[in-house]
């Protein structure tokens, strides 16, 4: 029996998590349990909404470098308007996605890198995220700060919600034929050009639909924290990017993984506290954080050429 | 034969946990450290003196382990992963030195629902459920107007030297030297510039605002600030009134030589960053059973005219005068907010 390609790339995803997982259990028994699993991945969700925003930015061979600064924008809308106005709050989430929907079209009319373009929004959001809150503050609206705090029966929030996560994202990107036609695009542009699909009307609806995505994410961080800070969320750009790749996605071509997205930001979170739990020293920590990536993705462009070389044969 | 040696074993018993008896509370627990950066002189001193007297604390058995962790790369949601894996990591309390003063509240309040006793310092969080030792930076302010009107009953013109525009410990500063000077109307601030707590940037802002002032008798400072406004006084050749020093080594060397040469007199003020071996015994009494207000307010590290020799003794070249709390510190802070 040969596993087909796509399974051979989740395989690696999984079985590094599976790997972390051990090693942590092994290291910290105390995290075998409902609140120790939570504890380890609570803070993974919205990573791995996050994550899966910047994988549909990627699905169109665009890439989003104001991820952080936007989702620390929407964590700060929602500590602030989302709560004391929800009906305002909610009109600049729609407003925040439909300039996700510009972005996306103006990159695509003027064929302007995405870099470029994202890297000078990241400006603009994180300006208004420090015009919205000067000095940290804000409270998290009572039903987010429920939803992230839930305690479900048997298996803990931060589990269910990953599952979910994949599942939905996996049934658009990979089932739905809307996910078929932005992976196209990523893929081969002119063809689904000739095809007769709007090229600009589907980088729009990926953007969009990113947009919505990173919304969720700066919701979901402000339940966990219940407070926002303007600089809440910058680390995002750099975990979102190395999640897509970590969990099987390419830069281009339109090759993007959903659930191996979830994976990724899963176990970038748990290497984290792989390196805390290992007592490595702080100058040490960046580093190694950079050791596991480079081990993972050293392990899958091993396997790629395995499954070249098995092609050719 | 049985009753003589089950009477030797009690009194071994007897022997080996009496000696504890004062520490016995606290002698299993983990203390852990959070801190969010480790990138200057003064968080480098803050967390040398959180190694030296937790180091005794642990080998004279008072805990059993109070580790530093420091999160690479000065970020809350870092800092938040950091405080949920030392929850798993079951430590009795958390001395935290925040990254936010609220992004963090969630994993605050996930240790406090664990059982977990936070206490911030510094850097200090919100959530109520935490301790927080606070500095109190308006009574810093303030102390200096109390000072100058102590030594010159006459008051006279002032110059403020503000720190970084925007930041709420210039605001508090500024605040305590406004209550300083309306309580003690004979002093006027004849004018206010910002040294951003450098001493370049305070010598540039002195000397482009000198001119145009009158004399001058006193300089409020904010740390940082001292010597460059010294070099300022001299280098337009006016005479050099009496400048609030803020505790840097740089300062109180300068403070020295005047002293030595004409009677220079002064004094300095700032906070040390030994505050973090402050905040380790606050959560040790806490751990202990003490009963501990959770608001508790850090005094400030003062040098005077008497004792300038030995705190610049003590500190290190470039560095920060410093001073290690006891357990005896602690429980006076602690007194202090009841």
């Amino acid at each position: 029996m040969r596993l087909s390609s796509s399974a051979v790339r989740l395989i690696i995803p999984a079985a590094s998590l599976a790997v972390l997982l051990a090693a942590v259990f092994y290291m910290q028994p105390r995290a075998m349990s409902y609140t120790g699993l939570n504890l380890l991945f609570n803070l993974a969700v919205p990573i791995a909404l996050a994550t899966i925003a910047q994988m549909l930015i990627m699905s169109v061979n665009d890439l989003d470098l104001s991820m952080g600064a936007f989702v620390s924008f929407c964590a700060c809308v929602a500590a602030t308007f989302l709560q004391t106005s929800p009906a305002i709050g909610v009109l600049i989430f729609l407003g925040a996605i439909a300039v996700y929907a510009g972005i996306g079209v103006v990159i695509h009319l003027r064929q302007l890198p995405s870099i470029v373009v994202t890297l000078g929004m990241s400006f603009v959001w994180g300006g208004l995220a420090v015009l919205l809150l000067p000095s940290p503050g804000g409270a998290a609206p009572g039903w987010v700060r429920w939803l992230m705090t839930v305690k479900p029966p048997l298996v803990p929030m931060a589990i269910v919600a990953s599952v979910i996560i994949a599942a939905v994202t996996h049934y658009v990107v990979m089932r739905s034929s809307f996910g078929v036609l932005i992976r196209g695009v990523g893929g081969n542009n002119r063809s689904v050009e000739r095809a007769g699909w709007s090229v600009v009307g589907i980088r729009a609806a990926a953007y969009a639909l990113a947009g919505l995505f990173a919304v969720l994410a700066g919701i979901a961080l402000v339940g966990l924290t219940t407070a926002a800070d303007a600089n809440i969320a910058l680390r995002y750009t750099l975990l979102s990017i190395a999640g897509v790749i970590l969990g099987g996605g390419e830069f281009v071509g339109g090759r993007v993984s959903p659930i191996g997205a979830v994976i990724g930001a899963l176990t970038l979170t748990l290497a984290g506290s792989f390196l805390s739990f290992m007592r490595i020293s702080p100058d040490w920590q960046i580093g190694a954080q950079g050791a596991i990536l480079i081990v993972v993705l050293a392990l899958r462009l091993f396997l790629n050429r395995v499954e070249k070389r098995e092609k050719n044969r | 034969m049985t009753i003589k040696r089950m009477l030797l074993a009690s009194i071994a018993i007897a022997c080996v946990t009496a000696p504890v008896s004062a520490s016995a509370e606290t002698a299993d627990k983990k203390i852990a450290l959070s801190n969010n950066y480790a990138g200057n002189s003064w968080r480098q001193a803050m967390l040398t003196s959180w190694d030296k007297i937790t180091k005794d604390a642990v080998s004279q058995g008072i805990v059993a382990a109070a580790d530093p962790f420091t999160t690479a790369e000065n970020q809350a949601t870092e800092q938040a992963a950091q405080i949920q894996n030392l929850i798993l990591q079951g430590y009795d309390a958390i001395v935290i030195n925040a990254a936010s003063p609220t992004a963090l509240n969630g994993a605050v309040k996930e240790a406090c629902d664990a059982g977990i006793v936070v206490v911030s310092f510094d850097g200090i969080v919100t959530e109520p459920c935490a301790w927080r030792i606070a500095v109190d930076f308006k009574a810093m302010g303030e102390s200096q107007i109390e000072y100058l009107a102590e030594k010159m009953p006459d008051g006279g013109n002032l110059l403020e030297i503000r720190g970084l525009a925007g930041v709420s410990v210039d605001d508090e500063i500024h605040a305590g030297i406004q209550a300083g000077v309306e309580k003690h109307p004979q002093f006027k601030i004849a004018g206010s510039v910002n040294g951003d707590w450098a001493q370049d940037v305070a010598q540039r802002a002195v000397a482009g605002i000198l001119p145009s002032l009158p004399e001058i008798k006193a300089v409020v400072t904010q740390g940082g600030d001292g010597y460059g406004a010294a070099q300022a006084f001299a280098a337009a050749d006016r005479p050099i009134p009496t400048i609030v020093m803020g505790n840097r080594e740089d300062e109180l060397r300068w403070w020295k030589e005047q002293k030595d040469a004409n009677g220079y007199e002064t004094m300095s003020v700032s906070i040390a960053p030994g505050v973090s071996t402050l905040a380790f015994w606050v959560a040790q009494q806490i751990l202990d059973g003490q009963d501990v207000k959770k608001e508790l307010v850090v005094p400030f590290l003062r040098i005077d005219q008497d004792n300038l020799e030995a705190n610049l003794e003590t500190t290190e070249a470039g560095g920060v005068a410093n001073v290690e709390y006891s357990l005896e510190d602690a429980q006076k802070v602690i007194d202090a907010a009841m």
